[in-house]
C-alpha cells in the first residue's frame, strides 16, 4: 500500500523529472490495464449478512436457552458457598477491639490484642479459606501501586543494594537501603489472627491454620526469591539493609521457617499483589478438611483472636475476618449467575419480539422482493 | 480553439502580477572563459544544470526528517505527553514506554520518506548524467557531456527527437526557415507541435553555426514558473538590440522533432528553469469529511478536558476524606506530603496522560492509510480504464477520495467533456448558399443517432429508405474496423520509433474523411475552370468567393503538416523544394510540375463520387454490406499508397481547424506545408500556390477571431483571411457596402447560422478583406512598432490586429459537429437521479449549448427551459423574483431534497431548466443577484450557462459553493476550466484531446465523461462510506477504551492508576485493533457495483452526510460510554469484594473490550470476505498470542503492572470467560436490536439494496426496474397511465412524438425572456393542470413587466 501511495506521488510531483528521462523512460511495453483481478476488482466473495429478524431470531433463542442454565449454575454454585464475615476494626465502643484500634499506631511498640467471638450457623464442610478483609484501603493507588522494586523482591542482589527510585521515600533508612522498600512493602497488614472453636463444654480448641499455598505458585517459585539464592542464612543474606519504618521485625525475621522467610514469605508475597479495589480481602490461611466424617468448621462458637497492630483509622478503615469455602468459580458472588439469568431472559424476550416483528414485517419485505 | 483561448487566459492571469521588471538577468558566453576558474566565471553566479530535488542527504537525514515531521499537530501532541510522562510528579506510566506509540510512527514515516527521497535521488542522477552536445573552444566543435555540466552561458546543440537539456535560446537551427519544432509533451501534455524560431538575425546563410563569434550579451527578465512568458534582449557589439521572446526559447524537457539540430545559448539552467520551477509537489486538499473529523476531534479535547477535569477535583475531594494520612498515599521523595489541592492540580496532567488516546491521533495515520488503498482500488478499476490511450484514471489529489461521494453539484464544460471534441465537418453555407453535405451525414449517421431527431425537425431532412441506412450503418461499422486497424499500427509505431507518447491527433478517418457535397463539389468543379481566368482578373468578383472561401479554410489557421507514415519527420524535401522556388518572384508553380499526381487525386475524387452515385441508386443490391466495406478496403489501400500528398497529416493546435483544412481537402483545396512565412496549397487543378504569409494574428478570447494577412501569389493583392465565431465577424463586416447583395448573403448566412447553432453544431464565419499595399505598410509599420515594444506588448498587438479586421467581406461559414461522448445522456440521467445537479459552463453560443443539452438529456423535452438574457439589471431582478415565484411551489420536492428529505415527493409536472448568458451572469454578479439566481437555479432541473469566460466559470462555482454550502465538482478538459477545476472542491480533468492543462490542475483525472459514474457513484459512495463510517467507529473505539481507565478512577481514588498493563495497552492501540479498521475502511462493500450503478439514488445518503452526521458522532459517543460502562462494571460486579489484583482485574477487561471493539466493526462490515476473516481473526489471535508470551516471560519487567503469568491464571480460570461472554453479548446488544430493526423494517434504501445484492443478477435488475417505477413515477411516465386512459393516452403519445413544440417570445427593449416548452395536447389532468399554470406564469408576467412593448408570438 505504502508503494502504491508512493507512486501516486511520483506522478505528480515528479511529472516532469521522469517524463524529461526522455526515451528512455517513456513509453514502455506494458499495458497500464489494470489486472482483472477479484481482487482488485473489489469482486472478492463475500458474505453479506444481513441483519433481520429473521437470520438473527435463532441466535436470541439459543443465547437465552445457554444463558439461563448457565446462570442458575452459577447462582446455586454461589449459594452454596458458605461465607462468614466478622467485622473486628473496633469502631463501636461496645467492640471487643475498640481500645484497640483507639490507641494503636504505627509506633507503639506493645503488641495490642483483643479478642471477637462469634458463632457459626452452619457448619463449613469443605476446605475452608481464611482471608482478612480490609475496606477502603486504596492498595491500586497509582503512586502506591508503583512504590516497589520488583527486581529486588526477585532476589537481585543489586537492587537489594540499591532499590529503585521508585521506593522513594520508602527506600533507605539512616543510610541503609531498605529491604522490602516501597510503601506497599511499608504498610504489609501485620494483624495476627488465630481462631478458636468453642466447644459446648467451653474447652477452647485452636484451629490450626495452614499458611502454606496461600500465594500464587508462580509467585512464590519465580517471581520473589530471596537474594544469595539456596542460602537459608537470611540474616547474613539481608546483612547491610534495614527494615522498612513500619516494621517491626526485619524481613529475615518474618517465619522460622526457611521455606517462608525474608522475600518469599507467603503472607508477604499475597499483601505485594496489590488489589485492585479498595474493599479487597487477602488469603490469610487455610483450614483444611480433615477427614470426610466432621466438618472442616462445625457449627457453634469461635473466638478470633487478634493481636491489633495494623490501624486503619487514618482512613476510616475497616478490617474483617472472612471464613469462605469455595467453589470452582471463587469466592461467593451471585452476581454473575443473576446477570446471566436477567441477559438469557432479556435475550428471550428480544426474540420474542423480534419473532413478532418477523412476522408482521420480514413478510412484507419478503413478498415485496419477490415480484410476481 | 480551445486552447488558444486558454493560452491568452492564462497570461491575462499572469498579467496581473507585480512585474519585477527591473531585475534583469545578464549574461554572456561562456566560451572566451573556458578552463578559468570559478571565481572568473561570467555567469556564476546562477545555477548550473545539475538538478537535486531530493530534501536530504545522508548526514541531513534525520535531523530535518524529525523536524518535518513535527510540524503536524499529532506528532507534537505525542511528545508533549511523552515529554509530560518524563515529570515524575505527574507521569502515569514508566516514562520510557509512553514514547513507543511515536517512535514508532515517526520511523515509519521516517523511512517512508527515506525510501521516496531515494528514489528521487535515482532519478536526480539519471537525470544529471544524461548525455548532451557542449561547444568546446578548444576542441572547436560540440563535445559530449552530461546534463549536469551545462552552465548558463554555455552553447547547447540538440539534435532531432533528443530532450533539452536546459532552457536555451535558439540561435542555429538546421531548417531553412530558421525554426525549430519541439514538442511540449512533458510539460503541458499537449502533442502537437511548436515552432520556435531563431532570434532575429542570426539566421546564418549557410547553415552553420558558430559559437565563437558571438559576443553579444543578453538581458532576459528573471526565472519564472510562466511557461508564456519570456523576454529579453541581446545587446550586440555595434549597440544594436534585438528583441526575443518565448517563440525563441527552448525549454527545458521539451523534445526536438522535425528539425535535424538545433542550438543555442543557455539562458537558465538546473532548477531555475521554466520546467524545473514548474514542477510542483502533489495538491493537498483538505475533504469536507476531514472538516468535519477536525472539529470532532476538538470535541474529544473539550471531553478530554472534562474528564481530566473530574479526575484532579475527584482526587483533590477523594483527598479531603481522610482524616489522616492514609499508608497507602505515599510521601514523595523529600518525605513531604503535597497539599490536597496541589496534588489535584498534578492529576489533572496525571490524567491527561492517561486518557491521551481519547484524542485519535493515529485517526489522522489510519486515514491516510486508508486512502492510499483506496486510491489503489480507484485506479485499478478496469472500468475506468481507457483501453484506446492505455491510460487508467489518475488520482492527482491524495486525500479527498471520500469527497467523491458527497458531491450535490457538477459543472462540467462541454466541449471535450460532454462531447468528444473530434470535430467532424457537416455543413457550410457559402454566399448564402446552404450546402447541407447530406453524404457525409450519411457517412456519419450511425454515430450521431443522439441528435438526429433534432436534426429532422430543424432540417426536415427527407426520411432516408431504412434500407440505405441499413447499408450505411454497415459502411460505418467497416469504416470503424479499419480505424482500429490504423490505432493498432499507430501503436506500434510508438513502441517502435519512440517519438510519440500518443496517437497523432484528428487523423482518425470518421473525422479526416469528409464526403463533399455534391452540389458544391460541382460548383467549385466549375469554378475550377475559372481559374485562369481568376488569374486575369484582379478584382475578386462573387464567383471567386468559393476559391476564397476554401482557400481560406485551408489557409487561415495554424496548423503543422507533416506526413502520416512518418508522423513528425517533416517533409523537408519538399520544403526545400518549395523554399527554392519560393522566392517573391515566383508566383505561380508550373502546373506541369505535378501532373500525374493531381490527375491521379482527380480521379480517387471521381471513385469516390462514382461510388457514392452507386450507393443511392442501388439500394438493391443483394450484397451491400459487403460492398460496401469493399469499398471502404479500396479506399484505404488507396490511401495507403497515393504520394506524400495524400498522405499528410495535420496537426491542429484546436480541432476545428483540422476539421477545416480537412475539409478543404475534401474539396481538393489541399494544404501541402506550412513554415511561417509561407504557406503552399495545392488547388483542384493541381495548381500549387504558394502564398506568402505577411502576419498572423493570432487567436485570442476576446477578439473571438483569427486572421492571417497573405500576399495572393496571383493578384498580387494584400488578402486577410480571418475565420471567427460569429457573432465576431458579423459585427465587423462591410455594412455599408456598395450592395445589397452583400447584406442578403449576410443576413442568409446568419439565417443558416441560426440553423447550425440550433442543430448543435460550431459555427464559424470565414471572411475576407482586400487590403491596398499602402493600408498594409502603413499597418505593417504599427505592427512592427507593436511588436519591438516591451512593456504591454500583448495590448498593442491585440490593438493592431482589431485595427486591420474591419470592414470585412462575409464568404460563408461553416457548422463543425462535435459529436456526444458515449454514454453521456445516460450519465447525465444517472448523476441526476443521484440527486446531483448538473450544469454545463460553456464558451459556446446560446443555440448550441441548449441543443446540446437537449441532446444530452440535460433538458427533456418536456421540461420548460427559461432563457435569462438581458442587460438590465431591474428587469433582471423582477425576472428572477417572478420566475422563481412561478417555479417554487411546484418544485416543493427538489427544496426538501436540498434541506435533506431522504426522498423526493413525486413531482408532477415538469421540471425547468434555466439558460443564462455569460452577459447576464456578469449583469448578476455585478447587481448582487447572486441569492436570487441561485434561488431560482435551485428549482431549476439543470443550468445551462453559455458564452461565459473562464474567469465566470470558476465564479458561478465559488457563489455555489460558498453560498450554497454544498460539495461541488467541476469538470473539464482544456485550460479554459482550469479556474473552475481550482475553485471547485473536486476537480476532474478529461485527458482529451485539448492538451494537459485541465489534467495538471486537477485532482482526478479521467478519459471519458462516462467513467464520471462509476467514480461517483460507485467508488464516491464507497470511499466516503467506508471512511466515514472508519472515523466514527475510530472515535468510537478510543472513547470506549479510554472509557474504561477512567470509569475505574472512581475505584482508585482518582490517582491515575491503570488496571492494564500499559504495554498491552499500546498494542491495544498499535496493533490489535488498529488493522481490521484500516481493512475495514479500505475494502468494505456496503453495496455492490451493480446495484450503485443501477440505483443512483443510492448516492443521496452520501450527499446528506447519512454516514457521518454531528448526530451519529453522538449516538456513537453514547454507544462507547454505554458499552465502556458495561465492560467496566460486569467484571467489577463479578470480581468485586474479592481477592483479585490490579492487573488481573484488568485482563478480562482489555479482553472484553477487545472482543466488543471488534464485534462491533464485525456488526458494521457488510461483506465478508476471506481477508475480513483473516484480519479479524488474526487480531484476535495476536491478542492471546502476545498476551500470553508477554505474562510468561515478564517476570520482573515492566514495573508496577508486572504481568508475570497473570493472563495464564485468567485463562485457567472458568470465571473469566463466563465474564468475556456476558460482557460482550450485553455490550453489544443494542447496538446489534438496532441494526437487526434497521434491516428488518428496511427503511433505508440502503438496507434495501443490500437485500437486493443478494438476489441473482436477473431478479435484482428486475428489482432495480421495479424499484425505479416506485420511487420517481415521473421518470417512467407510462407507470402512471391507468387502462382507462389508454385511448386517449396514445392520442397523448402521439402528439408526444411529433413533438408539436411552442415557443413563446416575450422581448422586452432591452430584455429578452423567453419560454420554450413542449406543449402537449393531452388529456390527462396533470397535464391539464400544468398547461393552466403555464397560462397563469404567462399572464404574470406580462401583468409585472410593464415594459412590454410588443409580444411577438410565434411558432413553427
Amino acid at each position: 500500500m505504502m508503494a502504491s501511495s508512493y507512486n501516486a506521488k511520483e506522478e505528480d510531483g515528479h511529472h516532469s523529472v521522469s517524463a524529461a528521462s526522455g526515451p528512455s523512460a517513456g513509453p514502455s511495453a506494458k499495458s497500464k490495464k489494470p489486472d482483472n483481478t477479484a481482487f482488485k476488482q473489489q469482486r472478492l466473495p463475500a458474505w453479506q449478512p444481513i441483519l433481520t429478524a429473521g437470520t438473527v431470531l435463532p441466535a436470541f433463542f439459543i443465547i437465552g436457552l445457554i444463558f439461563i442454565p448457565i446462570g442458575i449454575g452459577l447462582f446455586v454454585t454461589s449459594n452454596n458457598i458458605r461465607e462468614f464475615e466478622v467485622d473486628y476494626t473496633g469502631v463501636d465502643a461496645s467492640s471487643p477491639c475498640f481500645t484497640c484500634s483507639q490507641t494503636y499506631s504505627w509506633n507503639s511498640s506493645i503488641p495490642c490484642k483483643c479478642a471477637v467471638s462469634f458463632s457459626l450457623e452452619q457448619p463449613f464442610e469443605s476446605n475452608v479459606f481464611m482471608y482478612y478483609g480490609l475496606s477502603n484501603f486504596y492498595q491500586n493507588h497509582r503512586r502506591y501501586v508503583k512504590s516497589r522494586d520488583d527486581s529486588q523482591l526477585n532476589g537481585d542482589k543489586a537492587s537489594l543494594r540499591n532499590p529503585s527510585k521508585e521506593c522513594e521515600p520508602y527506600r533507605s533508612h539512616d543510610n541503609k537501603p531498605i529491604a522490602p522498600c516501597g510503601a506497599i512493602a511499608n504498610s504489609l497488614f501485620n494483624d495476627t489472627l488465630e481462631l478458636f472453636y468453642i466447644d459446648p463444654n467451653g474447652t477452647r480448641t485452636q484451629i490450626p491454620l495452614v499458611k502454606k499455598g496461600i500465594a500464587w505458585w508462580t509467585d512464590k517459585h519465580v517471581k520473589f526469591r530471596n537474594p544469595g539464592g539456596n542460602n537459608f542464612n537470611l540474616t547474613v543474606v539481608f546483612q547491610g539493609t534495614t527494615k522498612p519504618v513500619n516494621w517491626r521485625k526485619y524481613v529475615y525475621e518474618l517465619d522460622t521457617d526457611p521455606e517462608n522467610n525474608g522475600f518469599v514469605n507467603e503472607d508477604f508475597i499475597v499483601w505485594m499483589r496489590t488489589a485492585a479495589l479498595p474493599t479487597f480481602r487477602k488469603l490469610y490461611r487455610i483450614i483444611q478438611k480433615k477427614s470426610n466424617m466432621t466438618p472442616t468448621l462445625p457449627r457453634g462458637n469461635y473466638t478470633l483472636d487478634v493481636t491489633y497492630n495494623y490501624p486503619v483509622r487514618s482512613f476510616e478503615g475497616r478490617k474483617r475476618m472472612i471464613l469462605s469455602t469455595i467453589s470452582w468459580m471463587g469466592g461467593k458472588n451471585p452476581f454473575l449467575g443473576i446477570a446471566y439469568i436477567t441477559v438469557g431472559s432479556v435475550c428471550f424476550f428480544l426474540g420474542v419480539v423480534l419473532l413478532i416483528i418477523h412476522h408482521k414485517y420480514g413478510n412484507r419485505n419478503n413478498s415485496a422482493d419477490i415480484p410476481n | 480553439m480551445g486552447s488558444l483561448e486558454v493560452w491568452s487566459l492564462i497570461k491575462q492571469g499572469w498579467r496581473r502580477k507585480p512585474e519585477q521588471e527591473d531585475k534583469v538577468r545578464r549574461l554572456i558566453s561562456n566560451l572566451p572563459y573556458e578552463d578559468l576558474r570559478r571565481k572568473y566565471q561570467p555567469n556564476r553566479q546562477y545555477a548550473n544544470n545539475s538538478i537535486k530535488t531530493t530534501k536530504y542527504t545522508v548526514w541531513s537525514f534525520i535531523p530535518m526528517n524529525l523536524f518535518e515531521q513535527f510540524h503536524r499537530f499529532a506528532n507534537v501532541y505525542f511528545v508533549v505527553i511523552a515529554m509530560l510522562n518524563f515529570v515524575p510528579i505527574v507521569n502515569a506510566f514508566e516514562p520510557g514506554v509512553a514514547l513507543i506509540p511515536i517512535c514508532v510512527i515517526l520511523i515509519l514515516t521516517a523511512i517512508k520518506d527515506a525510501w521516496e527521497d531515494f528514489r528521487r535521488y535515482q532519478a536526480d542522477k539519471q537525470l544529471n548524467n544524461m548525455p548532451c552536445s557542449i561547444y568546446s573552444r578548444k576542441e572547436k566543435d560540440f563535445v559530449s557531456k552530461c546534463w549536469k555540466d551545462v552552465r548558463v552561458g554555455d552553447f547547447v546543440k540538440v539534435v532531432c527527437n533528443e530532450v533539452i537539456p536546459a532552457d536555451i535560446l535558439l540561435l542555429h537551427s538546421s531548417d531553412p526557415n530558421g525554426v525549430c519544432h519541439i514538442e511540449t509533451a512533458n510539460l503541458d501534455g499537449e502533442t502537437n507541435l511548436k515552432q520556435r524560431q531563431i532570434v532575429r538575425g542570426f539566421a546564418a546563410p549557410d547553415g552553420s553555426f558558430q559559437p565563437e563569434y558571438f559576443s553579444s550579451i543578453i538581458y532576459c527578465e528573471k526565472p519564472s514558473n510562466n511557461l508564456n512568458r519570456f523576454k529579453g534582449y541581446l545587446d550586440k557589439p555595434d549597440k544594436k538590440k534585438i528583441g526575443f521572446g518565448k517563440e525563441n526559447l527552448l525549454l527545458r524537457g521539451c523534445t526536438v522533432r522535425n528539425t535535424d539540430e538545433a542550438a543555442g545559448i543557455v539562458v537558465y539552467a538546473g532548477h531555475e528553469t521554466k520546467a524545473m520551477l514548474n514542477n510542483k509537489g502533489p495538491r493537498y486538499k483538505r475533504s469536507k469529511l476531514e472538516r468535519k473529523v477536525n472539529t470532532d476531534v476538538l470535541f474529544c479535547v473539550a471531553l478530554l478536558f472534562i474528564m481530566c477535569l473530574i479526575g484532579a477535583l475527584g482526587y483533590f475531594i477523594w483527598l479531603e476524606t481522610f482524616p489522616d494520612i492514609p499508608p497507602f498515599v505515599p510521601p514523595d521523595s523529600n518525605n513531604n506530603y503535597i497539599s490536597p489541592a496541589l496534588s489535584g492540580f498534578y492529576m489533572f496532567f496525571t490524567m491527561v496522560i492517561l486518557l491521551q488516546v481519547l484524542i485519535p491521533i493515529s485517526l489522522y495515520v489510519s486515514i491516510e492509510l486508508i486512502k492510499v488503498g483506496q486510491i489503489f482500488f480507484i485506479t485499478n478499476d478496469i472500468d475506468l480504464y481507457d483501453e484506446e490511450t492505455d491510460s487508467r484514471i489518475q488520482c492527482r489529489a491524495l486525500n479527498i477520495t471520500e469527497d467523491l461521494g458527497q458531491i450535490k453539484y457538477i459543472f462540467s464544460d462541454k466541449t471535450g467533456t460532454l462531447t468528444e471534441n473530434k470535430m467532424v465537418f457537416r455543413r457550410c453555407s457559402v454566399m448564402g448558399i446552404e450546402y447541407c453535405h447530406r453524404e457525409n451525414a450519411l457517412r456519419l449517421g450511425a454515430q450521431c443517432e443522439t441528435i438526429s431527431d433534432d436534426e429532422d425537425i430543424v432540417f426536415q431532412k427527407p426520411k432516408v429508405p431504412s434500407r440505405l441506412q441499413y447499408r450505411q450503418k454497415k459502411g460505418i461499422s467497416s469504416l470503424r474496423r479499419s480505424q482500429s486497424a490504423r490505432t493498432h499500427m499507430g501503436a506500434r509505431y510508438q513502441s517502435e520509433v519512440f517519438t510519440i507518447t500518443n496517437e497523432v491527433a484528428f487523423s482518425s478517418p470518421l473525422e479526416t474523411d469528409v464526403a463533399p457535397d455534391r452540389r458544391l463539389l460541382r460548383v467549385t468543379c466549375d469554378e475550377k475552370t475559372q481559374i485562369q481566368e481568376w488569374c486575369r482578373v484582379s478584382h475578386c468578383n462573387g464567383s471567386a468567393s468559393f476559391m476564397d472561401f476554401f482557400l481560406a479554410l485551408a489557409i487561415c489557421n495554424t496548423v503543422v503538416v507533416s506526413t502520416a507514415m512518418l508522423p513528425r519527420q517533416r517533409v523537408s524535401r519538399l520544403q526545400s523544394l518549395l523554399k527554392r522556388m519560393g522566392s517573391l518572384s515566383h508566383i505561380v508553380n508550373s502546373f506541369q510540375s505535378i501532373p500525374e499526381k493531381s490527375s491521379k487525386s482527380r480521379s480517387s475524387l471521381k471513385d469516390v463520387k462514382e461510388e457514392e452515385a452507386e450507393d443511392y441508386s442501388d439500394s438493391g443490391s443483394n450484397n451491400p454490406s459487403r460492398r460496401n466495406s469493399s469499398a471502404s478496403h479500396h479506399s484505404e489501400e488507396e490511401r495507403g499508397t497515393v504520394s506524400d500528398p495524400n498522405g499528410l497529416c495535420y496537426e491542429a493546435e484546436s480541432p476545428d481547424e483540422a476539421a477545416l483544412v480537412y475539409a478543404a481537402k475534401a474539396y481538393g483545396f489541399t494544404l501541402l506545408a506550412r513554415a511561417p512565412d509561407r504557406v503552399t496549397v495545392r488547388l483542384p487543378q493541381g495548381a500549387v500556390l504558394s502564398f506568402e504569409v505577411l502576419d498572423t494574428l493570432a487567436f485570442d478570447s476576446t477578439r473571438k477571431r483569427m486572421s492571417v494577412v497573405v500576399r495572393h501569389p496571383i493578384t498580387r493583392e494584400v488578402v486577410i483571411y480571418t475565420k471567427g465565431a460569429d457573432s465576431a465577424i458579423m459585427e465587423l463586416l462591410d455594412c455599408h457596402g456598395r450592395s445589397n447583395k452583400r447584406k442578403k448573403i449576410a443576413s442568409k448566412t446568419q439565417r443558416h447560422l441560426d440553423l447550425y447553432a440550433s442543430a448543435g453544431l460550431r459555427t464559424l464565419c470565414i471572411a475576407k478583406k482586400v487590403l491596398s499595399e499602402q493600408a498594409y505598410d502603413d499597418w505593417a509599420s504599427i505592427r512592427q512598432e507593436a511588436e519591438s515594444t516591451i512593456d504591454n506588448r500583448e495590448e498593442l498587438l491585440m490593438e493592431t490586429a482589431v485595427h486591420l479586421e474591419t470592414n470585412l467581406t462575409l464568404l460563408g461559414a461553416t457548422g463543425i459537429e462535435d459529436r456526444l461522448q458515449d454514454d453521456v445522456p445516460a450519465t447525465i440521467a444517472a448523476l441526476r437521479e443521484a440527486g446531483i445537479q448538473v450544469w454545463v459552463l460553456t464558451g459556446d453560443k446560446n443555440e448550441t449549448a441548449v441543443n446540446i443539452a437537449y441532446s444530452c438529456r440535460l433538458f427533456n423535452q418536456g421540461d420548460m427551459v427559461f432563457t435569462l438574457n438581458t442587460d438590465s439589471r431591474s428587469i433582471l431582478d423582477c425576472t428572477l423574483g417572478e420566475v422563481r415565484r412561478y417555479t417554487a411551489p411546484s418544485q416543493s420536492w427538489s427544496f426538501q431534497s436540498i434541506v435533506g428529505a431522504v426522498m423526493p415527493t413525486e413531482s408532477t409536472g415538469p421540471t425547468f431548466g434555466l439558460v443564462i448568458e455569460g452577459r447576464t451572469l456578469s449583469m448578476v454578479f455585478e447587481a448582487h443577484l447572486q441569492m436570487k439566481l441561485l434561488e431560482l437555479a435551485r428549482h431549476c432541473r439543470s443550468v445551462l450557462c453559455c458564452r461565459v469566460t473562464p474567469l465566470q466559470k470558476s465564479a458561478v462555482v465559488k457563489l455555489v459553493r460558498n453560498k450554497l454550502k454544498v460539495m461541488t465538482l467541476s469538470i473539464g478538459d482544456g485550460a479554459n476550466d482550469v479556474n473552475m477545476i481550482q475553485t471547485a472542491d473536486i476537480g476532474i480533468g478529461i485527458s482529451g484531446q485539448e492538451g494537459m492543462q485541465a489534467v495538471m490542475a486537477s485532482d482526478f483525472a479521467i478519459t471519458h465523461f462516462k467513467h464520471l459514474k462509476k467514480l461517483l457513484l460507485v467508488h464516491g459512495h464507497w470511499c466516503y462510506s467506508r471512511l466515514a463510517k472508519m472515523v466514527i467507529y475510530f472515535f468510537y473505539k478510543n472513547v470506549m477504551y479510554v472509557n474504561l481507565l477512567f470509569w475505574y478512577q472512581f475505584y482508585c481514588g482518582f490517582s491515575g492508576t491503570a488496571m492494564i498493563d500499559y504495554w498491552l495497552m499500546i498494542f491495544f492501540n498499535l496493533f490489535f485493533t488498529s488493522t481490521p479498521p484500516i481493512m475495514f475502511g479500505i475494502m468494505d462493500r456496503d453495496i455492490s457495483a451493480e446495484t450503485l450503478l443501477g440505483l443512483p439514488e443510492l448516492y443521496k445518503t452520501g450527499q446528506n452526510s447519512e454516514f457521518y452526521k454531528r448526530a451519529t458522532f453522538w449516538i456513537v459517543m453514547l454507544d462507547a460510554f454505554y458499552q465502556s460502562l458495561v465492560c467496566f462494571f460486569i467484571p467489577y460486579w463479578t470480581y468485586q469484594g474479592s481477592d483479585i489484583d490490579i492487573f488481573t482485574f484488568g485482563t478480562p477487561m482489555n479482553t472484553v473490550s477487545l472482543f466488543t471493539i471488534l464485534l462491533h466493526l464485525a456488526i458494521e462490515i457488510k461483506s465478508w470476505t476471506a481477508i475480513h476473516w483473516g484480519f479479524m481473526v488474526g487480531s484476535v489471535l495476536l491478542y492471546f498470542i502476545v498476551a500470553l508470551i508477554f505474562s510468561a516471560i515478564c517476570i520482573n519487567c515492566n514495573p508496577p503492572s508486572n504481568p508475570y503469568w497473570i493472563m495464564e491464571n485468567q485463562m485457567a480460570d472458568p470465571v473469566f470467560y463466563l465474564v468475556c461472554i456476558i460482557t460482550t453479548v450485553v455490550a453489544l446488544l443494542p447496538r446489534y436490536i438496532i441494526r437487526v430493526l434497521q434491516g428488518t423494517l428496511a427503511l433505508s434504501p440502503l438496507v434495501q439494496a443490500r437485500k437486493l445484492d443478494r438476489l441473482s443478477t436477473e431478479a435484482r435488475d428486475q428489482q432495480i426496474k421495479n424499484w425505479k417505477s416506485q420511487r420517481s413515477p415521473s421518470e417512467v411516465p407510462t407507470n402512471l397511465v391507468s387502462p382507462v386512459d389508454s385511448f386517449s393516452n396514445s392520442f397523448e403519445q402521439s402528439f408526444y412524438n411529433s413533438s408539436l413544440e411552442r415557443e413563446i417570445r416575450i422581448s422586452f427593449p432591452s430584455c429578452s425572456l423567453s419560454f420554450r416548452l413542449q406543449f402537449l395536447f393531452c388529456t390527462n389532468i396533470q397535464y391539464r393542470s400544468e398547461s393552466t399554470s403555464f397560462m397563469k406564469l404567462f399572464a404574470l408576467c406580462i401583468s409585472s413587466l410593464k415594459y412590454c412593448s410588443f409580444l411577438d408570438f410565434t411558432s413553427y
